[in-house]
């Protein structure tokens, strides 16, 4: 990563002085522990998530070995590692919980969103702009290092005890139901969280509103600044309603107050209201992203520009705002009222509409182009066809009376691991291809990332569409031991984990290879459907770019 | 089922890879043979509710055996449970008849789509790319065709939930489900108010020496409890859930049921049982260490034999004397009293006389909305 100044770019070559400043770097302390570099800080968020996503990775398949036979198979063996091993069956069926909580918050809050927004928001939104770096360096950098002891404190949790109460932390299981410092850690951990995301939302609106470079308008930025904008802000409406939800739960459980307890005139259902209310708006978060991500790919690989390119703009926007009005869908066994429930399944049904028209376009962008499969196309394209599978499950669930069914069975675990795990994680993966050789100024090795997509397109398939049927036959969330009558297809998904966990060798042996054995990237590795301004920078970029404003026609 | 056809059709290659090495013959249930559905009509010839009435001894031996197939999960299939409720069939219908075919018709159509540009545009094919951005007709109408195809789903889909909705009459049968961590106790207000308790059978290793052990007449391993609720067929049901302590679910997905057990609140449904036989449910809200093993089992049977069982449990059938008889059964239930404050209107209109009934339950669903 160092050999910038050896491969000025073109646009940086008219300014040989001004680009000496531009790569001088601090030591290696200040530069990674006291950064105000945006592209550095980027690269800090997706080590952090990628460290994360192995934890959480590794969670899942934690759970998957339990669930792969009837019976309780290794529960009381990990729990004898915990404190209070000893403590009986009880103890060995609250770690299932504890690892269920700890796989969905360490996905959402630790590994998805620090790679979207953090991670490749950071690298290129700045520079798809033509700005030199983040509006607010400093606060871009305590943004990310809120979260490592936010994540300290997840981790640690499981020593005192273990938050059992799912990522959802629902009243009453997460106020008197669940004892020990553990849940105070779990909220803590994401109030931490939480502030860095608010931070680095006001950082991304403020760069993106007022650094563009001349030229550049709202209406020309590329679709990947429009869906970090339309994120950052989600994030800046959606998390202070968490903040305060579970700063409710943290004084009912130390304080005495009683916001959920009916016992003083409180109400677990609102906590459920104020959870969704950001809870809902929160899937969008994790998922506009990788939408902006598909839109630069299919329009790179298919050297055209992006079909539709307003409707797409503003299809993230109708998104993002219906987004925000449709929260109880996810609370329609509480005993809402008729008309409650007949609205929001009417509202949540609109958003297939802006959904339907950002996946046609992708589908018309390709339309007429001229297509090369590489890896991160294949991604995107994955992504695509994934992602529909995931959003029509999602019309089916949005029928409240349907839904009274389906609430908390597997079929609800299937839509939302089609939309996230293969659709936000193959986003993820198709940029984190697209964008290795500028990152890091070394091709990947085309020929890995290739195998690695097919047995993990496989392999998530096999894992997650059994589900569906576990869930339309009655399977529960959320329970460490079934019914006989569910393993046939828990042991196929269970070989699915396994068949996506050898794809994910493959991964980080490319990942390790390509980072010190790759070929030499140059400026612009995919051609002329790379129009944004990342690719006229070096790979990797100097590390101040733009010094002098690059100006767009 | 139409949808197995389909589902089977689009995974069979992925899973035919996943299957190797894993038997994929389901398991044998291990239950009694399918023949006896019959058997308890036939067996709890509802006579006298003497003690020696075989329906007595439900607590200790169980004579309706379990169907396998119905009420519960069959290893290996890929649809929804069979219905035995109006709602129910409904709902299945909906989604076996519309959503279901609606949604692959649309994926498929998405993958042929993918398929055919990525066929027909590939470079080798395609070597120059065409400039093309905008075409208004089209972006009009992949619009306007998904606004109308929700909408043709929405029409159904609000009619389902009208039904649903729609307040149990007057001579409803009221079952009180309460969720406590980690079981369920049942109260029949209409009926003398008296309670049941339903825990888990746990399996013969699991249990202590003279202990009671799940047998395959119980029911299914994780499903069956040792006490049954039992309901009429042919009547409609009204469904009270509420909890003791944390936020517990009540579902039976063979009759298209699922309410939250919430402390502090009633939430009231209704379903009537259209067939008699056994149905198992499980739980559906995390409710803490052991969620997964606080399972629902009904007992659907003829009125008659309900009548006799709930004379055998001391409780009453409501008769001629109705309005003094629903009086004395809110005496009767202390807890249904207790949880009053919180949902006031919910619960008197339950133990108010039956007449008023329906328009109690309208404002009951106003009530539970306004307090949110």
């Amino acid at each position: 990563m160092t050999d910038t100044a050896l491969h000025p770019s073109a646009f940086e070559a008219h300014h040989d002085h001004a680009h000496h400043d531009a790569d001088h770097k601090p030591s290696f302390f200040a530069r990674w522990f006291m950064s105000t570099n945006h592209k550095d800080i980027g690269t800090l968020y997706l080590i952090f998530a990628i460290c994360a996503g192995i934890i959480g990775g590794a969670i899942s398949g934690l759970m998957r070995a339990e669930l792969a036979h009837p019976g309780i198979q290794y529960l009381g063996t990990w729990a004898a590692y915990l404190p209070g091993g000893d403590a009986g069956l009880d103890h060995a069926l609250h770690l299932w919980n504890v690892l269920i909580t700890a796989h969905g918050l360490i996905m959402v809050f630790f590994m998805v969103m620090p790679a979207m927004i953090g991670g490749f928001g950071n690298w290129f939104v700045p520079i798809m702009i033509g700005a030199p770096d983040m509006a607010f360096p400093r606060m871009n950098n305590i943004s990310f290092w809120l979260l490592v002891p936010s994540f300290t404190l997840l981790l640690a949790s499981p020593f005192f005890g273990g938050a059992g109460t799912g990522w959802t932390v629902y009243a009453p299981l997460s106020t008197y139901g669940e004892p020990g410092p553990s849940v105070d850690m779990a909220i803590l951990s994401l109030h931490l969280a939480g502030a860095s995301s608010i931070l680095g939302a006001i950082n991304f609106i403020t760069t993106i509103f007022n650094m563009r470079a001349p030229g550049m308008t709202l209406h020309k930025m590329p679709l990947f600044v429009w869906s970090v904008l339309v994120t950052a802000f989600l994030l800046l409406l959606a998390l202070p309603v968490l903040a305060a939800a579970i700063t409710m739960l943290l004084t009912d459980r130390n304080f005495h107050t009683t916001f959920f307890d009916p016992a003083g005139g409180g109400d677990p259902v609102l906590y459920q209201h104020l959870f969704w209310f950001f809870g809902h708006p929160e899937v969008y978060i994790m998922i506009l992203p990788g939408f902006g991500i598909i839109s630069q790919i299919i329009s790179t690989f298919s050297k055209k520009p992006v079909f539709g390119y307003l409707g797409m703009a503003y299809a993230m926007v109708a998104i993002g705002v219906v987004g925000f009005v449709v929260w109880a869908h996810h609370m329609f066994t509480t005993g809402l009222s008729v008309n409650v429930k007949m609205y929001f399944t009417a509202a949540t049904m609109v958003i297939a509409v802006p959904t339907g028209i950002k996946i046609f376009s992708w589908i018309a962008t390709m339309w007429g182009g001229s297509m090369s499969f590489k890896t991160p196309m294949l991604w995107a394209i994955g992504f695509i066809f994934m992602f529909t599978v995931g959003g029509v499950t999602g019309v089916v669930l949005a029928n409240g009376g349907v839904d009274d069914n389906m609430q908390d069975t597997y079929y609800v675990v299937a839509h939302f691991h089609y939309v996230l795990s293969l659709g936000a994680v193959f986003s993820l993966f198709a940029g984190f291809y697209y964008w290795f050789p500028k990152m890091s100024g070394r091709m990947y090795n085309e020929a890995l990332g290739q195998i690695h997509y097919w047995i993990f397109f496989v392999g998530v398939n096999i894992l997650f569409f059994p589900m569906h049927f576990l869930g339309v036959q009655g399977m529960p969330r959320r329970i460490p031991d079934y019914n006989p009558g569910y393993e046939h297809w828990n042991w196929i998904a269970t070989v699915g984990y396994m068949i996506m966990a050898a794809s994910m060798m493959v991964f980080f042996v490319n990942l390790f290879w390509s980072l010190f054995a790759g070929k030499k990237a140059g400026d612009n590795p995919w051609g002329e459907g790379a129009t944004t301004l990342e690719w006229t920078l070096s790979s990797p970029p100097p590390y101040h770019q733009f010094e002098t404003l690059p100006r767009i026609d | 089922m139409r949808s197995k056809g389909l589902k089977s059709i689009v995974l069979a290659a992925g899973l035919a890879i996943a299957s190797i090495g894993h038997a994929t013959a389901p398991a044998p249930q291990g239950a009694a043979p399918a023949t006896t559905t019959a058997a308890p009509a036939a067996a709890a010839t509802p006579a006298a509710a003497t003690p020696t009435d075989p329906m007595l001894a439900m607590d200790g031996a169980p004579h309706m055996l379990p169907t396998p197939g119905v009420g519960m999960p069959v290893d290996g299939k890929m649809t929804l449970q069979p219905q035995v409720t109006p709602n129910g069939r409904r709902a299945l219908w909906f989604h076996n008849a519309i959503l279901f075919p609606v949604i692959t018709v649309i994926s498929l159509f998405v993958l042929g789509l993918l398929m055919w540009v990525v066929f027909r545009y590939r470079r080798a094919a395609n070597p120059v790319a065409s400039k093309t951005s905008h075409n208004t007709l089209i972006e009009i109408i992949w619009t306007g065709v998904p606004v109308i195809i929700l909408a043709l789903i929405a029409a159904p889909s609000i009619g389902l939930l009208a039904a649903q909705y729609k307040p149990a009459p007057a001579n409803a049968v009221t079952l009180k489900a309460i969720g406590n961590q980690w079981y369920w106790s049942y109260q029949y207000p209409d009926h003398g108010g008296f309670e049941i308790t339903s825990n888990l059978l746990k399996e013969a290793n699991q249990v202590q020496p003279g202990e009671r052990a799940r047998t395959d007449a119980d029911g299914p391993i994780l499903l069956a409890t040792d006490n049954r609720i039992v309901l009429p067929v042919g009547v409609p049901i009204r469904l009270l859930t509420t909890s003791n302590d944390v936020i517990h679910s009540w579902a039976i997905p063979a009759f298209w049921i699922k309410l939250d057990a919430i402390p502090g609140r009633i939430n009231e449904t209704s379903f009537t049982i259209e067939k008699p036989g056994l149905y198992f449910g499980q739980c559906s809200e995390l409710c803490g260490a052991r969620h997964g093993f606080m399972p629902i089992t009904v007992e659907a049977v003829e009125p008659a034999v309900f009548a006799a069982w709930v004379k055998a449990k001391g409780g009453t059938m409501p008769g001629a004397a109705k309005p003094s008889t629903t009086a004395a059964d809110s005496a009767a239930a202390p807890a249904a009293a207790a949880d009053a404050n919180a949902a006031g209107p919910v619960e008197n209109a339950t133990s108010a006389a039956p007449a008023t009934n329906q328009a109690a339950a309208d404002n009951a669903a106003g009530a539970s909305n306004a307090g949110q």
